[in-house]
């Protein structure tokens, strides 16, 4: 391990924050500061009639899809533009946009917006996968309700299902989760003294906001500054929501003149905005006599919701980790995100492989168990190595260090040795999870869509200024991405200054989002560095530009078929769990979490550790808590006392460990980390559960009532 | 309306205003104390943690008008004091901090619990914090924070 860079230092914002001095959106001072109410859809799937706003008082305005400049569009630009800032004559989900109050009084903004009277001709609503592919009341979208229908196939899946002794179906669920970043969505809109429109908000992607915000006011995306606040966690929450946000407030801000803040309160933020895609996925395993696996059928199906914004690519990177880590022959797979009347599914840490990953980890188990063999036996045979062929026909390019990783984490864990004094049915078990993670946008998404750009400055002063638009939101990058520009260059940490972005003064080096801030601008930001250092005794000043180009060697990515190399590069890891089950109540106690990953180098071992903390109790919070469910297009949970996170007490301290294994084109060999440490706890955490109860558990979160099931049922 | 008397990091206020008013408001609105953050508006969370007369308390809870003669401690007035800077310290040390948004909260949690049991186990902490939520640490580190905290401050509680 390069010990120099994963040594840990001090986080540069541990005491700023701590102390309550650090500025996140709410904190910021506005002088004559209006607030905004959204009004929004009761029903799930309706035309709106009429609107009609009650007469307002003086200094309060109602503003809509008429106030959007000529030129601009009534649609949010994000991948897709399906999506529209204000209710286009339908609306198609509860808590839909169709206006929005503006005025100083936040009481009286509430007080206004029940007096909003919509009139709505109700159509028949869609409320799950099921009733989306049985094209109730018609299709939402397209012909047949899918926003994208993808098929993979390797090998030759049609003759292993030709020769098989016997073929097994097994269904896996996942369910919604809702992210609860701690500081709800914030976004304020002003138009600035030189006549821009500035935006400050809290998130992830500030030249995705600045995107949607030129595309509906009809102006050059130059005439939108985007200024990044201090951001109080976002998990994906905050990848695309803030363009939902920040348009239609815009749109008010450009009308009214003032400066507009738009703060979500909890129930709000629950209640309206997007949350992890439940999935179904269903597996027919082809196994010959002796119990080899010759081939799998696989559907994978997501809940969507009403607009597409990036279900596929959500798509794309389920089907793409419903293998897991495992080399099977001959696989077919049918992946389809389905339109609903729901809210719209979007980005939540992991992007779909979570609900991939969950599926097969689930589903080797249950193989293990109906054909007898011990379960890291089975999964052992198939472990993925270096140069085999990936389920897009692309290769692992680099050492699979998983055979280390499983040792490691037995000798940790006890796993093996537990495994057998543990007797299925007995209350304990042990569970163990096989994961991976790629890094960077899917497929060709780095060279042909973001095409990230870093640049660095040394000044006169002799400082540095990194240029980048990728953002601290929790995740460590304002103490990672110092300590790789202050190494490369010799300097201290300190002598690097890394804002929160501004659109006017950084360049677009892609949003911070798909483990890719530190796997691919992190190494532009070696790499420019590198070149600075070079340069460094040209000028007083000195300014480098580094541009992403995709490692050498890669297998072609062939966008319309799917077909290449998916991500250059993967991170890995176990994850072992120890339970105890209450056998009157079904409640489960966590008796130990261990985990190993491997994420190349680790920049700093505290941050990447805090990550593996965070995303594993995250994780955990997925598979046995976080009971999210939506009865008639509106989630039953809708505070934080009903729809319950962690605390302090549910889950004992995590022990982790990392095997070190460089990536050539990393920074200091360094992976991404931030959503492989999702991927692994719900699988082994069921795991452990379904020993402990003896009976297969097929689905997340995995809440005493389920497990009330599986026992009455017997095996499921 | 009502004249509520009490007093914020040590500093007297008199202030009018309706007395079910929040403290966690008229702390950010009206007295700019933005340390004091809103997390979920109904005492789940913990992010607007406050020390009134001593008591951890979430000031999203608590109406103005049962404040006269309270003494109100904000992260803005902790963190000038020696107890508040080991915590902050020992939160540094130990990575006790990814997002912040929860932090101050996780501050004022952590020096009620050291002021009544200054050598605290980990079953002990993980109690005392437990009212505080936490979505990016997974909590380990800042129960390592606490911990260090309480062993490097020993004698200042």
């Amino acid at each position: 391990m390069n010990k120099k860079i994963s040594t840990s230092i001090k986080r540069v914002d541990a005491g700023i924050k701590t102390g309550g001095a650090a500025r996140y959106i709410g904190d910021i001072p506005f002088d004559g500061l209006l607030y905004g109410k959204i009004v929004r859809s009761s029903r799930a799937r309706a035309t709106i009639k009429s609107v009609s706003v009650p007469a307002l008082p003086e200094g309060y305005y109602y503003i809509d899809a008429k106030d959007i400049p000529s030129g601009g569009r009534n649609r949010i630009e994000m991948i897709k533009d399906d999506w529209p800032v204000f209710a286009d004559e339908q609306v198609r989900f509860i808590g839909e946009t169709i206006g929005l109050l503006v005025g100083p009084d936040r009481k009286e903004l509430n007080r206004l917006r029940d007096e909003v009277k919509v009139e709505y001709e109700d159509l028949t609503p869609v409320f799950s996968i099921e009733e989306a592919e049985a094209l109730k009341g018609g299709p939402i979208h397209g012909e047949d309700n899918t926003y994208a229908d993808y098929r993979l196939q390797k090998g030759d899946p049609d003759a292993a299902f030709a020769k098989a002794a016997r073929v097994i179906e097994d269904t896996v669920r996942t369910g919604f989760q809702e992210h609860i970043y701690m500081e709800p969505q914030g976004v304020v809109a002003r138009t600035e003294d030189d006549g821009k429109l500035g935006i400050f908000f809290s998130g992830q992607c500030p030249f995705y906001v600045r995107h949607a915000v030129s595309a509906t006011m009809g102006v050059s995306e130059d005439q939108v500054r985007v200024q990044q606040a201090v951001t109080g966690g976002a998990f994906g929450g905050k990848e695309h929501y803030p363009d939902v946000i920040s348009t239609p407030l815009a749109v008010a801000a450009r009308k009214i003149g003032k400066p507009i803040g738009l703060f979500f309160d909890r129930v709000e933020d629950i209640s309206f905005t997007p949350k992890r895609h439940p999935s179904v996925t269903h597996f027919k395993t082809a196994l010959d006599e002796d119990g080899h696996i010759l081939g799998m059928d696989i559907d994978v199906r997501i809940d969507a919701g009403a607009y597409e914004s990036c279900s596929m690519v959500v798509l794309q990177r389920a089907i793409f980790s419903v293998n897991s880590v495992y080399n099977i022959p001959n696989v077919k797979i049918r992946g389809r995100a389905f339109a609903t009347n729901n809210v719209p599914s979007d980005a939540y840490r992991g992007f779909g492989a979570p609900q991939g990953l969950f599926a097969m980890e689930a589903h080797m188990s249950h193989l293990a168990r109906a054909i007898n063999v011990d379960e890291l036996k089975l999964k052992k045979q198939y472990l993925l190595k270096q140069g085999d062929v990936t389920i897009t026909n692309g290769r692992i390019h680099e050492e699979v260090k998983l055979p280390e990783i499983i040792q490691r984490i037995d000798d940790m864990s006890g796993y093996s040795k537990k495994l057998k004094e543990h007797t299925p049915g007995l209350w304990k078990g042990i569970g163990i999870s096989l994961f991976n993670h790629g890094s960077g946008f899917t497929g060709n998404g780095e060279q042909e869509i973001i095409k990230g750009v870093v640049k660095m400055r040394k000044r006169a002063d002799g400082l540095v200024d990194l240029l980048v638009s990728n953002v601290e939101m929790g995740q460590g990058l304002q103490t990672t991405f110092r300590k790789i520009a202050a190494m490369v260059l010799e300097l201290p940490v300190d002598s690097v200054i890394y804002n929160d972005p501004n659109t006017d003064l950084v360049p677009d080096s892609g949003p911070t989002c798909a483990s890719r801030s530190i796997a691919v601008v992190g190494y532009l930001v070696q790499e420019a560095a590198k070149k600075l250092k070079d340069r460094w005794k040209e000028s007083d000043i000195v300014e480098v530009r580094q541009q992403y180009e995709p490692p050498e060697g890669l297998v072609p990515w062939d966008q319309e078929n799917l077909q290449g190399d998916a991500y250059p590069s993967y991170g890995w890891g176990a994850n072992v769990i120890e339970v105890e089950v209450d056998p009157l109540t079904y409640e489960v106690t966590t008796k130990g979490i261990w985990a190993v990953h491997d994420v190349g180098v680790a920049i700093d071992e505290k941050v990447v550790e805090g990550q593996v903390d965070g995303g594993i109790i995250q994780a955990l919070g997925y598979g046995s808590l976080e009971k999210l469910e939506v009865k008639e297009g509106r989630f039953q949970q809708k505070t934080m006392a009903d729809y319950t996170i962690p605390t302090t007490m549910d889950f004992p301290k995590i022990k982790s460990a990392l095997v070190d294994n460089p990536y050539e084109y990393g920074p200091f060999g360094a992976k991404g980390a931030g959503e492989l440490v999702f991927d692994g706890a719900a699988a082994a955490f069921a795991d452990a559960v379904q020993m402990a109860i003896n009976g297969d558990v097929k689905q997340i979160p995995v809440t005493p009532e389920y497990i009330m099931e599986v026992r009455e049922d017997g095996n499921n | 309306m009502a004249t509520i008397n009490f007093s914020i990091n040590g500093t007297s206020h008199a202030i009018d205003t309706d007395p079910l008013r929040r403290l966690l408001d008229i702390l950010r609105e009206d007295l700019k104390l933005t340390g004091v953050k809103e997390g979920c508006g109904e005492g789940e969370c913990g992010a607007c943690s406050v020390l009134k007369d001593g008591v951890l308390v979430n000031s999203c809870m608590i109406p103005i008008g049962t404040c006269e003669g309270s003494e109100i401690i904000t992260p803005e007035g902790l963190r000038e004091t020696v107890q508040g800077k080991a915590i902050i310290d020992a939160y540094g040390e130990s990575g006790a901090v990814q997002c912040g948004f929860c932090t101050p909260g996780m501050m004022m949690a952590t020096e009620a619990l050291l002021r009544k049991n200054p050598s605290p186990s980990e079953g002990e902490a993980r109690e005392a914090l437990s009212g505080n939520l936490c979505r990016c640490t997974g909590y380990d580190m800042i129960i390592d924070g606490v911990l260090k905290a309480a062993e490097r401050g020993k004698g200042l509680w």
